[in-house]
């Protein structure tokens, strides 16, 4: 299957090993990736809060050369990016004033056609494909999946999954062998672009994040999104001296998980990139957390 | 030749704000055949009535077109002005100018234009009107009341009371409703059961009361004061008669783990079983889903045992078919599913519960005895929170409406448990506080200053488990808006109430209109509450919009006063729109051919077949008729008569084509 690529400003740096790991196993599950030529940043973060128009305009050049690989579908692995460019879509459809205005901005026509979809649920799809690989080496362990804010909400857009309570990355987790848990923070904001402005409350958001996976029982948590990921996993020095104790638990990547059930070789998947050393130790299983239900 | 008379009413502003009624007159008065042409503010006000009068006499007018609001409004009203003129009622029209124009347009010339066209529509029509006669039928003085929860228990009575037979319905095997799965009520704390099982009984024994419990409506046919309805009478699988209610069946019955609906699933039954120990009828049911012999032919310790032989395995569903000349739904309301805020953990977490829920475990008669302990470990909480709104006024995730009820019961719970557990902490987190009603308002005051129940005005985003307790994560926008987190052991979510399980079909049965959230509409919001736009079927209680116990009360009282007005009279006048089939000279005597495809396409039965027979008895031609009692003036024969035989008063293929003609 061809899909339209666009990787996004993380995936090149702080998320290297996100782009590498993707690329290995869209490449073991046949799935054709074409980058969009010439692709410029999304606004993410930012753009959105400073000027709405261009907050539209940066995804929307993003879309018009998407349009122009001839793909039905584009991939969008990072959560931030995926929300502004699902946004920006619905709002040109829903406004041809706005879409009139954008599409002079950027120089180019717009349809519109071609899907956003996210990691989670392009993998979901192939999964469920009958090409689909074997698993090799069921990736047996306890994993707290991460959905971070922007993958399902706000729900009306972006239409994927139930908005509080996600369940895809939970059940891909499961067809590849794995136990996850079920923890009460898989949709809680880590603090995202505050990182830089106020560490201190990333540090004190992340910390409730990573102490509920952990007492879940949870060896690793698996994210989907690079700003997550780097909260998470390069915030954890200070995620510790804001708690005032050590957490252990490593944060891989989706696609890292996946290429490892599927034989993948560490080195291609970037498992050395993390800051949190991707070790599976079992945490200690306090039997009373466990939920009861 | 024509004198018809134009009266154009300005509505107050509702008309005359958007159409100039004055040129709507004026414009009208050159129509050929108009004799009379005016304009007033109110014309179905009593001066407004006169104008209409005293013009009929002193211009001896023959047809009557009023432009005003839509006929299902005030129709009656302009026929009764023109009857008392001396005028065939069947003679007055009306020109919808409001919600067919000035309600849906802008102000300006076209739309005055388009008044003036109604208007010249309906003097094309009546002046083909020829007068017509009311047709008079029978009332058949028995009620037909579906649901015996409160609101059809007191409908039920008070008809009974005033001397007419009724006919209760009911699905469930007991009467009592919700009303009988609360503790205590607001806003006086007297004890739910207390009040309402007396009225069970006296339904029970009351001679003019007909109960059916475990039956449902199967279809209902004719029309006001002819009702025929069909009750499906479920099969118990045993024989009421016999049995005596001794109940060594239910405590017998091997099958004891299924979640009993009246406990709202906090507590167990028995396969044969008895809803709860005060029912009425206090005769069990074998609920064949469960029950073992039916799973696997063998068991029948229920039938072994039962001291009056009363046990019948095969035992069929019976129908019932019964004339009754009005009915009252009062099939009440359910509560919402909470599995659309899986943030709330409902059916995760077995303490997480829903207000009915705790009404059962607050309730002496429910499966703590009114102690309040929570399911999972049977433990007295130490905190409770209880949200109220949790799917109420919430347009994205819940219902857009308020249900109305809530902010009563929750402040009734955090109240009941303050006074059970003395040391237990109670937080409600709110939106606002609706608390309108006599004593309402004074009762929440009472919790919360009295008993001490902690008000948070705020949402609650998440409630999650840790360490055996629930975290209610949630805001305080009153207090800075700060993130609050409350421990709790027992959570109470007020779910939204809903129209109940089936009542879109039960409306399509009882041909009743109802709105988008599946509540039945009333005639009239304001003036018409307890009528439904179906002339005989009344509402009463929460099948309507969601109601407390004495506003549901009030409206079965009305509805019941409504149903025993209806049957004062031993005839009623029905409204001569209705088809008929021509006759002609012999040797015609009918242009009908006989074909009877209006037979196949009447929805009512209401055409028959007539053979015409020579002096002598010989057949001469069979055609059709219609019965003028079952027919209701659809005109679907009409338009399927390929000879033109069968026409339909009021709306004849001539006035209709008078009317499309005067457009042109």
């Amino acid at each position: 299957m061809r899909v339209a690529y666009f990787p996004g400003c993380s995936l090149q740096g702080s998320a290297r090993e996100f782009d590498e790991s993707l690329r290995a196993v869209a490449r073991r599950i046949g799935l054709d990736l074409i980058e969009v030529p010439d692709w410029n940043c999304c606004g993410a973060s930012s753009g959105h809060a400073v000027d709405h128009l261009l907050s539209v305009a940066l995804p929307a050049r993003i879309l018009g050369l998407a349009e122009k690989t001839g793909a039905q579908d584009l991939l969008v692995p990072c959560s931030a990016c995926y929300n502004r460019l699902v946004t920006a879509r619905q709002e040109l459809r829903e406004d041809q004033t706005l879409k009139a205005e954008v599409c002079e901005l950027i120089e180019m026509e717009l349809r519109l056609t071609v899907r956003v979809r996210n990691i989670v649920e392009v993998l979901k799809e192939a999964m469920e494909g009958k090409d689909f690989p074997a698993i090799e080496t069921p990736f047996v362990h306890k994993v707290a999946c991460y959905y971070g804010c922007l993958l399902v909400r706000p729900h009306k857009i972006v239409k994927f999954d139930r908005p509080e309570d996600p369940q895809v990355m939970d059940e891909l987790m499961q067809a590849i062998g794995a136990e996850p848990v079920d923890w009460a923070f898989k949709v809680e904001c880590c603090g995202a672009g505050m990182t830089l402005a106020r560490t201190e409350l990333v540090a004190k958001l992340c910390g409730r994040i990573l102490d509920d996976a952990e007492a879940r029982g949870a060896e690793v948590m698996i994210a989907a999104c690079p700003m997550c990921h780097a909260n998470l996993d390069m915030r954890r020095p200070d995620i510790e001296a804001l708690a005032g104790r050590k957490f252990a638990i490593p944060i891989m990547y989706i696609t890292q998980a996946l290429g490892v059930a599927l034989g993948i070789d560490a080195s291609r998947l970037g498992l050395d990139r993390h800051m949190v050393p991707v070790v599976f130790k079992r945490a200690e299983q306090p039997g009373a957390d466990e939920p009861r239900a | 030749m024509s004198r018809i008379g134009v009266f154009v009413c300005h509505c107050g502003e509702n008309i005359g704000a958007t159409v100039d009624c004055a040129r709507v007159a004026e414009m009208s008065s050159e129509l050929p055949g108009v004799v009379h042409s005016v304009d007033y503010k109110y014309m179905c006000s009593d001066p407004g009535q006169n104008l209409i009068k005293e013009a009929v006499k002193e211009k001896g007018l023959t047809g009557v077109v009023v432009a005003a609001c839509s006929p299902r409004m005030h129709e009656p009203t302009f026929r009764r002005a023109c009857a008392e003129a001396g005028l065939n009622p069947f003679l007055c029209e009306m020109a919808n100018v409001r919600e067919h124009c000035s309600w849906v347009h802008e102000k300006g010339e076209q739309t005055t234009q388009k008044a003036a066209d109604l208007v010249r529509i309906l003097v094309e029509k009546v002046k083909r009107n020829r007068p017509l006669r009311p047709i008079q039928v029978p009332v058949t003085k028995t009620a037909l009341v579906l649901g015996g929860g409160i609101a059809g228990i007191q409908a039920s009575l008070d008809i009974a009371n005033a001397g007419q037979k009724v006919i209760l319905v009911e699905k469930d095997p007991s009467i009592g409703g919700h009303m009988a799965q609360l503790s205590e009520t607001f806003p006086t704390l007297d004890c739910s059961q207390c009040i309402l099982t007396p009225r069970m009984v006296e339904v029970a024994q009351h001679p003019n009361i007909t109960l059916l419990s475990y039956s449902e409506l199967e279809s209902l046919d004719g029309f006001i004061g002819n009702f025929k309805a069909r009750i499906r009478k479920k099969a118990r699988k045993v024989d009421e008669k016999l049995c005596t209610g001794c109940a060594v069946c239910t405590q017998k019955c091997p099958q004891k783990k299924i979640p009993s609906k009246f406990n709202a699933a906090l507590g167990m039954r028995t396969a044969i079983f008895v809803p709860f120990p005060q029912a009425v009828p206090n005769k069990p049911v074998i609920d064949v889903e469960n029950c073992r012999y039916f799973k696997t032919g063998k068991c029948a310790i229920c039938q072994k045992l039962c001291p009056a032989k009363a046990i019948r395995y095969e035992q069929e569903d019976e129908i019932i078919e019964v004339d009754v000349g009005a009915v009252v739904c009062a099939t009440g309301f359910d509560v919402k599913e909470t599995d659309f805020f899986p943030e709330y953990g409902y059916g995760k977490y077995p303490d997480v519960i829903t207000g009915l829920q705790f009404e059962r475990l607050a309730s002496a008669s429910g499966p703590t005895l009114g102690e309040i302990r929570r399911p999972s470990d049977n433990k007295i909480p130490e905190t409770i929170v209880f949200l109220a709104c949790a799917g109420s006024r919430d347009r994205a995730k819940g219902i857009d409406y308020c249900s109305k009820i809530c902010c009563m019961y929750t402040a009734k719970h955090a109240m009941l448990y303050r006074h059970k557990v003395h040391s237990g902490k109670a937080y409600v987190f709110y939106m606002d506080i609706r608390a309108g009603g006599k004593m309402y308002e004074e009762f929440v005051r009472r919790a919360i200053e009295e008993d001490g129940a902690v008000y948070v005005r705020g949402r609650v985003s998440q409630i999650y488990e840790r360490d055996g307790k629930l975290i209610v994560k949630g805001a305080d926008t009153l207090l800075g808006g700060e993130p609050i987190e409350i421990k709790a052991d027992l959570v109470v979510l007020a779910t939204a109430a809903v129209a109940s399980t089936g009542a879109e079909e039960l409306a399509q049965k009882l041909h009743i209109s109802y709105d988008s959230y599946k509540f039945f509409s009333e005639a009239h919001p304001k003036l018409r509450p307890v009528e439904t736009n179906t002339a005989g079927i009344f509402l009463a209680g929460a099948c309507q919009a969601p109601k407390d116990i004495p506003e549901s009360v009030a409206q079965a009282s009305g509805a019941a006063s409504k149903v025993c007005g209806l049957f004062s009279k031993d005839q009623l006048s029905r409204e001569p729109l209705i088809a008929a089939v021509n006759r002609t000279a012999p040797p015609l005597f009918s242009t009908c051919t006989g074909c009877f495809l209006c037979e196949s396409v009447c929805p009512y039965r209401a055409i028959e077949r007539e053979t015409i027979s020579a002096r002598d008895g010989k057949p001469i031609k069979t055609v059709a008729r219609v019965n003028p009692g079952l027919c209701q003036g659809c005109g679907t024969c009409v338009s399927v008569c390929r000879v033109k035989a069968i026409d339909l008063d009021g709306f004849s293929n001539n006035q209709l084509y008078a009317e499309v003609k005067a457009l042109a």
